[in-house]
């Protein structure tokens, strides 16, 4: 099936096969391996990038539904030469090790920030319960939230994620865990 | 002007630009022209004979290049890396695809599917139709003991692939009989999945015109892979090139050479194109080795003071199915341990190795040292409560006193060196605990909250190791090497893989050498780039790999200096070096600089006597005599709601001591991420399969990983006792947090509910089981 996707500002149209996992056609389509897939069941979220504005984790959602949309991922964040402010909070308070958790940790992140920019320590943790870290204990990647809270501007969370034809948010899966054997 | 000294001070790591960018390579990101992707058809059953396999429909999936079984793909002469060298050990050796006719759990592999795509791969696994006559799994180590049992090797006697003692039997059975109480428990290890959250993946290439294999790999460990891949496949080894690219955490669970590196290299070969193949999860939690399982029998003898006269112990360790590298050695590791901080005057320990139909399991972060811990720091706490006596008090009463050091337990073992008590008396101090005992008393008056205290003073066991102790391969390499311009890079043998020994060893290169920290450059991984090294695992990168820079560091800087004492027309023994400058000592404002020096060595050999040879490089390697023995205390503290069992983490506190402290904040992340692995352990973890041997969890949507907002803010602090085994003082702290915190939670379960009866409460401890205890009665 043909689909055009706009993705960190560049269109493009291909043609993939129906089953084709948003992630994949990131990934193997476009060569943006910058998006990871963790778990193939949608509990880990290193997959997570945004769709209009909207996080999502791109391993639940089909190529063929971004048809028309905007997605941007962690390629996409830096301006220029310069970090995003969440991108420079990781690297700020250590909140990485083996960094294969890191690009869907800060999109989701950044997708907390842009719909709340002074989170409590409460609601970070909260909000990263979608995405899975087996490195740092999630503690300095909390820190890494907090020190882009305060060192961002709002603009720097202004990608609205408009495209031609926005389809309707309520049929993305939630980016929250679903079911993580509890 | 004074440099400032990197080593002790917070620096930002160097790894992190290419990471939080999503521009660096893991494996999976590796993209080859004309490549194949392949995929394995696994065993749904546990246990069973093949009757037959039809690969007749999987070969006409669109897209399928090739479909292999273990008679496709030729003789191996190497079997897999594994089985063991235990003595009296019945050992099995297996190959990439099972090559007897006979399946031992689910997911052992039966054929190798190559597609044109990720996609065409797994319809074509799913299309390999296999027969099977299907037998009697035994799941439960226990029950695989027993005479009955369903046996997985028909020439085996039976299931127990090893039996060992340590220690002494009548010592410990006299001093049992003198003893004023003996506190007794039988104490699960739950099986635990490694789950790094890359998972493992494997890329190979054959270049037909050179001959050569180039496989990249997702491992711990690059040399040794090379060497097990060159050896399985049947190629010299100098046609063998590994590359470790960026690694998603291993954990112990990627220092295996596994077999589908192998089948992957024989199918590139006898293709000629490559091959890319990256595990999925749920087949993560078949086909990589897991963690833990341990059942353990253990009584400690204590006097009417609280001495300690006597611990006995009884193992029953699951090796699973197969025997991996590491299956059968990891539980030895629980055999030394036993003695824990304590100075125990007898040790008694016996430990049975038991196959069951269930994926193996090998090294897991800590990896046999976290269950003697568990075992020891739970059963300490039960004896605390029979003697009605604090459980920090009995164990202050107990520790190897500070002046004993070096101290040999009764197992057999030689701790470098230790002083346990201030680590303990800061965690209760941070903690504050004694207001916590009074909190803890008014609280169970009310009756609606429990608040659980629980210690652990653990000792560990790391820097691994001396080769005589570890089949050989406990040293490790690093090479220094100069540009022209000045600029360094360091190649070193062991693997980081999260560590951030990028970032280390430059601090180390620029306060020893005085060279800028952003012209180091630290290369690992490419056994082509690298000069042969072991790897990382077991808390060795910075106690091994950091040891064997200082050497190559030592002798750059004599090098150097002897360069520098021609030029400056003076005695070498006169040359001082200092922070990158040479000079004769007294007249520091006439030196040559090390990027003088570089230049002259390569570029300016003119200016050199004869005598010297050109360039500038070092190469050191370290082994070492011992391993090093870092400890601390962890405290937790837990709050449960006495009506719905809900539990809460309401601190937790660490202490610990890993010697000399290079990277303040690496050391930081290392233990938050231990806690949190050992935590998840005490409390959300566990791996089953039913009776049949099916897996229960089977995914990350069955098996429970810690999540931020189960963990609370973790409060750390150290002191620092270095070790003499290593010229950097360090003794590693990358298991510390997994190994020290697990018992302390579970100790501040059992503390919560101790009023009730409660001796002990089986991991993981949901709130569904702190319930049942509540309102049901169960195990009071």
């Amino acid at each position: 099936m043909k689909v055009s996707i706009t993705v960190n500002g560049v269109r493009h149209e291909n043609d993939v096969e129906p089953r084709t996992l948003l992630v994949h056609y990131l990934r193997d389509t476009l060569g943006l391996t910058g998006t990871h897939v963790g778990c193939d069941t949608t509990q880990c979220g290193a997959c997570t990038v945004a769709l209009n504005g909207q996080i999502v984790k791109s391993c639940t959602i089909f190529a063929v539904q971004a048809d028309g949309s905007n997605v941007l991922t962690i390629e996409g964040l830096q301006r220029g030469d310069k970090l995003h402010p969440v991108q420079a909070g990781f690297w700020e308070e250590h909140g990485l090790q083996c960094g294969f958790c890191t690009p869907g940790m800060i999109m989701a992140g950044w997708g907390l920030l842009k719909e709340n920019p002074n989170p409590t320590e409460a609601e970070i943790r909260r909000a990263l319960d979608g995405n899975i870290c087996r490195c740092t204990g999630y503690q300095n990647i909390v820190r890494a939230i907090q020190w882009a809270a305060k060192n961002g501007r709002p603009e720097d969370y202004s990608y609205d994620g408009s495209a031609p034809d926005v389809p309707d948010k309520a049929t993305y899966p939630s980016p929250h865990t679903v079911g993580t054997g509890r | 002007m004074a440099v400032m000294r990197l080593v002790g001070a917070r620096v930002k790591r160097a790894e992190d630009p290419r990471l939080i960018t999503g521009r660096s390579t893991y494996t999976d990101d590796v993209r080859l022209v004309d490549a194949l992707y392949a995929k394995f058809h696994r065993s749904p059953i546990a246990h069973g004979r093949i009757k037959s396999v039809n690969l007749d429909a999987a070969r006409r999936v669109p897209g399928v290049v090739a479909v292999y079984t273990a008679e496709d793909l030729g003789e191996f002469p190497e079997p897999i890396p594994g089985g063991g060298n235990i003595t009296g050990m019945q050992v099995v050796r297996r190959y990439p695809l099972v090559h007897d006719k006979k399946v031992r759990q689910v997911g052992d592999p039966i054929a190798l599917v190559v597609a044109t795509s990720r996609a065409a791969a797994e319809d074509g696994a799913n299309a390999v139709e296999v027969d099977y006559e299907e037998l009697p799994a035994v799941v439960d180590m226990e029950a695989a003991m027993k005479p009955d049992a369903p046996k997985l090797y028909d020439d085996w006697k039976n299931n127990v692939a090893y039996h060992v003692e340590v220690g002494d039997r009548a010592a410990v059975d006299a001093a049992m009989k003198g003893a004023h109480k003996v506190a007794s428990l039988r104490i699960v290890n739950q099986r635990l999945v490694g789950n790094p959250m890359e998972t493992r993946s494997v890329v190979a290439k054959w270049d037909q015109g050179p001959q050569e294999l180039t496989v990249w790999v997702s491992s711990q460990a690059p040399h040794l892979a090379k060497t097990f891949i060159a050896s399985s496949v049947g190629l010299p080894e100098h046609k063998v090139h590994v590359i470790v690219p960026e690694v998603g955490g291993g954990f112990g669970v990627k220092i295996d050479t596994y077999g589908e590196e192998i089948a992957l290299s024989r199918a590139a070969m006898m293709l000629g194109r490559p091959v890319k193949w990256t595990e999925d999860r749920s087949e993560h939690f078949v086909a990589t080795v897991q963690g833990r399982g341990q059942v353990c029998y253990i009584d400690l003898g204590v006097d009417q003071n609280g001495k300690f006269l006597a611990l006995r112990s009884r193992i029953v360790a699951d090796l699973g199915a197969h025997q991996q590298m590491n299956t059968a050695v990891v539980p030895t590791l629980s055999n030394l341990m036993l003695s824990g901080a304590y100075d125990i005057p007898a040790i008694f320990g016996e430990l049975d190795a038991v196959m069951t139909n269930t994926p193996p399991t090998g090294a897991y972060r800590g990896a046999g040292r976290p269950e003697a811990l568990y075992m020891i720091e739970r059963v300490v706490d039960v004896a605390a409560r029979e003697l009605g006596m604090d459980p920090a008090e009995l164990r202050r009463r107990n520790f190897i006193a500070a002046d004993k050091f070096p101290f040999t337990t009764k197992t057999g073992v030689t701790y470098d060196s230790g002083n346990y008590a201030p680590a303990l008396e800061k965690a209760l101090q941070l903690v504050g605990y004694d207001e916590l005992r009074a909190e803890q008393a008014r609280l169970r008056q009310e009756g609606k909250r429990l608040l659980g205290i629980g210690l652990s003073t653990y000792v560990e066991i790391c820097g691994m190791g001396p080769s005589a102790a570890m089949g050989g391969i406990g040293w490790d390499s690093a090479t220094v090497r100069f540009d022209p311009t000045g600029k360094v890079t360091v190649l070193t043998g062991v693997s980081p893989h999260g560590q951030g020994q990028e970032t280390t060893f430059a601090q180390i290169v620029h306060d020893e050498l005085g060279v800028p920290f952003e012209d180091v450059t630290v290369l690992h991984g490419d056994t082509r780039v690298v000069q042969y090294g072991i790897g990382t695992f077991g808390s060795r990168g910075l106690a091994v790999g950091g040891a064997a820079l200082m050497r190559a560091i030592e002798r750059v800087r004599n090098k150097a200096k002897q360069v520098a004492a021609h030029l400056l027309e003076a005695s070498v023994d006169d040359v001082v070096y200092d922070q990158g400058r040479m000079y004769v000592r007294g007249t520091p404002s006439k030196a040559v600089t090390i990027q003088e020096v570089a230049q002259v060595c390569m570029l300016g050999v003119q200016r050199l006597p004869q005598e010297i040879e050109p360039g500038l490089e070092g190469q050191g390697r370290f082994e070492p005599t011992n391993f090093t023995w870092p400890f601390g205390t962890h405290v937790c503290v837990v709050e449960i709601d006495a009506e719905t069992g809900e539990l809460q983490l309401r601190k937790i506190v660490a202490v610990d001591d890993c010697g000399k402290i290079i990277s303040p904040m690496l050391v930081e992340g290392q233990v938050h991420g231990g806690l949190a692995q050992g935590i998840g352990q005490a409390l959300f973890e566990g791996a089953k399969w039913d009776d049949s041997g099916q897996p229960v969890t089977g995914s990350l949507m069955d098996y429970a990983m810690p999540l931020a907002s189960e963990l609370c803010e973790f409060q750390l602090d150290h002191t620092e006792t270095p070790t003499p085994v290593n010229p950097l003082g360090a003794k590693g702290v990358g298991e510390a947090g997994t190994i020290g915190i697990c018992p302390a939670v579970v100790n501040a379960v059992v503390d919560a509910l101790s009023h009730l009866g409660v001796k002990d409460v089986e991991m993981p401890i949901t709130s569904e089981k702190i319930w049942r205890i509540l309102h049901q009665g169960e195990g009071r």
